[in-house]
C-alpha cells in the first residue's frame, strides 16, 4: 500500500486538497457548502498524508497539541461571537438584530458574523475528524 | 429466559409500538397542506437573503436561524471525540497498559 507513487500522489496533491477545503469553509454564505462540508476536506486531506506515510508522520503534519487547541476553543470562539449579539444590545448569536452591517450579497465579506462562526465550526469538524482517525489508528483494540 | 430478560423485552416492545404509533401518525410527504409547510418556510425562502445577506440558504439557516442549534452540534461533536478517546485510549502515560 505504501508504494512510492501513492506517496508521491499524496504529497503533490495535499495542498490542493487543503487549499479546497478552506476555500469551502470561507466561501460558505456564497457558494454551495459550507463549514462542516469543508471541515470534512480539510481532514480528509490530513487522513489521506497519514494512510500514505503512516500514523507518526501524518502525526507531525498536524500535531496532538494543535488539534486539542482547535477541540478546546473552537467552541469557545463559537460562544464569544454569540456574546457580541449581547453586547450590541441584541439576543444571544444575533446577527442583523445586533446591527451588523450585513455588506453586499454575493461578496466575500457579505452575512456579518457568519463567515467567522463558519470558520469556527469548520476547525472544530477538522479537529474532531483528525482525532478520531489518529485516536482509532493509534490504539490497538 | 429470567426475569431481566423478560423485563428488558417488554420495555423495548412497549418502545417499539409507542414509536411506530407515532410514525402512523405522521403526515404524508410532499402534500402541501401537511403542517411542515407553514409560514417558517416562506419565511425562509422569502426572506433569507434580505435578513441575512447570505446567498447559501443552507448556511443562512444554519449559522443564522439556527446559530443556537449549530453551536451545539459542534458539543456534540466534541462529546464524540471525547467517548472515542475514553474508549479507546489505554493511557500510556500512567503507564495502565491492557
Amino acid at each position: 500500500m505504501r508504494d512510492i507513487i501513492f506517496k508521491r500522489i499524496i504529497t503533490l496533491i495535499l495542498p490542493f486538497i487543503q487549499l479546497y477545503g478552506f476555500y469551502v469553509i470561507f466561501h460558505g454564505q456564497i457558494s454551495p457548502g459550507g463549514s462542516f462540508a469543508g471541515g470534512i476536506i480539510v481532514a480528509l486531506g490530513i487522513i489521506a498524508y497519514a494512510t500514505a506515510f503512516g500514523a507518526e508522520e501524518g502525526r507531525a503534519v498536524l500535531p496532538e497539541k494543535v488539534t486539542t487547541w482547535a477541540e478546546s476553543y473552537g467552541t469557545l470562539w463559537y460562544g464569544l461571537l454569540g456574546m457580541v449579539g449581547i453586547v450590541k444590545g441584541g439576543p444571544f448569536l444575533a446577527n442583523r438584530l445586533a446591527g451588523i452591517d450585513l455588506g453586499v450579497p454575493g461578496t466575500l465579506s457579505s452575512g456579518g458574523l457568519i463567515a467567522l462562526l463558519g470558520i469556527g465550526v469548520g476547525i472544530r469538524v477538522a479537529s474532531t475528524m483528525v482525532t478520531l482517525f489518529f485516536t482509532m489508528l493509534e490504539e490497538e483494540v | 429466559m429470567n426475569l431481566r430478560t423478560l423485563l428488558v423485552l417488554l420495555i423495548a416492545t412497549l418502545a417499539v409500538y409507542v414509536m411506530l404509533g407515532a410514525a402512523a401518525e405522521l403526515p404524508p410527504y410532499g402534500v402541501p397542506d401537511s403542517p411542515a409547510f407553514n409560514q417558517l418556510a416562506e419565511r425562509y425562502v422569502g426572506k433569507a437573503l434580505e435578513e441575512t445577506g447570505v446567498l447559501n440558504m443552507v448556511t443562512s439557516i444554519v449559522l443564522d436561524y439556527r446559530a443556537y442549534d449549530t453551536m451545539f452540534e459542534t458539543i456534540v461533536l466534541f462529546t464524540a471525540a471525547l467517548a472515542v478517546i475514553v474508549a479507546l485510549k489505554t493511557g500510556g502515560e500512567t503507564g495502565g497498559k491492557r
